[in-house]
């Protein structure tokens, strides 16, 4: 099981705790973990990427292993220590002010 | 006894008033959906339990929530919303071409028959509509792709489509209007559209007469009179009689006729309500007095409304959509302000206080009449 950690406004809109566990299937990568995830939590569809491109949204950060991932391709293959579950996924929104 | 039920959208959530038929205690809940933009909220007219909010943040985008217990729950509905087609190009503040790109929902406008239709008037302009209580949505492109589109430029606020009004008699007929390109009207249902701007004038535009451009901030019509509409222009107060084709301007003895708030009391069609603000550039009410004027001669005379409002040292705004009024026999006006007030009179305007007064800042307001 992957970790992933959520920002507070996306937990409160997932109904989710701060961490979740999502199964992914092999080869885990950025996309298909985010795909995994929304078909966990539905309402997250749009909030991180947008439906129709699959681009990350401007705000939202992928972090992971002290590395900023958010600028990786979806095609990405996810650190190890994270499909451990070692380490982390973190979706992170933004230092913006608001 | 009937109740009323006031929802309020703010910069950092929702919350609903509610009150008995007098008026005079409140109980605020909320907030709901801390933290994020609730641009709308509205309840159907077929089941007062369903309401539409819209949900928004510059960080995770577009969120559409519903409720069917009139706003005590609610569940996430769909929140995808593509325009039709190539979304093409419209101007950009400088007249240089700028893609559509949808950034979040104005306004939901539900059927007046059933609950499961609503309309969601959106920025970039367009209109959606979802027949499935907002599962899904579908652009309704006859609007967007009038071929006055490419040269539809945004207002300050964004270019949003931010009034939908659907005809009680006529139900094929559609107003609707979009800063800054201004009113159009559908008597289709929405499948095709035209511009109705004929009469307004803005020195703000190359020609100030132009068939789109125009800033138009809110309309308003009550429902006995359909074809009777009242404008909230940029600049300018306007009314038309005959449904959009032309219009007058009724500004009259306003100290100013900048604002952005319009709305018709609900058993008078020719009391009319705004709320002057003291210009494009300074958007706070003239003389640091907040007032609600009132004509009830459909415009041009209008009378100052202050009993209650603070009338020194306010500087808030009162934005589009931050009216509306209840159907009591005495009827009902209520209004927010970007300093986090609500205010109603329950007496047609004559007497004001404040039903909760430091709520984040008020982006909308919608009252429900209930039985």
């Amino acid at each position: 099981m992957i970790r992933v950690i959520l920002p507070h406004h996306l937990r409160t809109l997932a109904g989710s705790p701060a961490e979740v566990e999502i199964a992914v299937p092999p080869p885990a990568t950025i996309g298909s973990l985010l795909t995994s995830l929304e078909e966990r939590y539905p309402p997250l569809r749009g909030t991180i990427r947008d439906q129709q491109t699959l681009i990350r949204r401007p705000f939202v950060r992928f972090f992971a292993c002290g590395e900023d991932l958010s600028h990786e391709p979806a095609a990405t293959p996810l650190p190890q220590a994270v499909v451990s579950g070692k380490e982390p996924f973190l979706v992170v929104g933004a230092i913006a002010g608001g | 006894m009937s109740n009323v039920r006031v929802l309020v959208g703010t910069r950092k959530g929702a919350f609903v008033l509610t009150a008995d038929a007098k008026r005079e205690k409140w109980e605020v809940n909320g907030p709901f959906f801390g933290g994020w933009e609730i641009y709308h909220m509205k309840g159907s007219p077929a089941d007062p339990n369903r309401i539409y909010a819209s949900q928004s943040s510059g960080w995770f985008g577009q969120v559409v929530q519903r409720s069917n217990d009139g706003g005590k729950t609610w569940e996430p509905a769909g929140n995808q919303f593509a325009y039709d087609g190539d979304a093409g190009t419209h101007q950009w503040y400088d007249g240089t071409p700028h893609p559509w790109e949808f950034k979040r929902a104005w306004h939901f406008e539900p059927s007046l028959d059933d609950p499961d239709t609503v309309y969601a008037g959106v920025e970039d302009a367009a209109i959606f509509r979802s027949s499935d209580a907002g599962q899904t949505w579908s652009e309704l492109p006859g609007l967007r792709r009038h071929g006055s589109g490419p040269n539809w430029q945004p207002g300050a606020g964004g270019m949003c489509l931010h009034t939908i009004l659907l005809d009680p008699v006529n139900r094929e007929r559609i107003y609707i209007a979009i800063s800054a390109a201004g009113a159009f009207r559908s008597d289709d249902g929405g499948g095709t559209w035209k511009p109705i701007n004929r009469g307004l004038r803005s020195q703000y535009i190359p020609d100030p007469e132009a068939e789109v451009g125009h800033c138009v901030h809110h309309m308003a019509m009550h429902p006995s009179r359909p074809d009777v509409l009242f404008m909230q222009k940029h600049w300018d107060v306007m009314r038309s009689d005959d449904a959009g084709e032309n219009w007058r301007e009724i500004s009259g003895n306003l100290p100013t006729d900048f604002g952005f708030v319009i709305d018709v009391h609900a058993h008078e069609p020719e009391t009319v309500y705004v709320v002057p603000i003291q210009s494009d550039s300074e958007h706070y009410p003239p003389d640091g007095r907040l007032r609600v004027y009132r004509s009830r001669t459909g415009g041009n005379e209008w009378q100052a409304l202050e009993n209650g409002l603070p009338q020194q040292d306010c500087y808030v705004n009162v934005l589009r959509d931050a009216m509306a009024v209840d159907k009591l026999d005495s009827c009902g006006i209520y209004f927010g302000t970007t300093g986090g007030q609500v205010y109603a009179s329950s007496d047609g305007g004559d007497n004001w206080k404040a039903i909760v007064r430091d709520l984040p800042p008020v982006l909308s307001v919608e009252v429900q009449t209930l039985p």
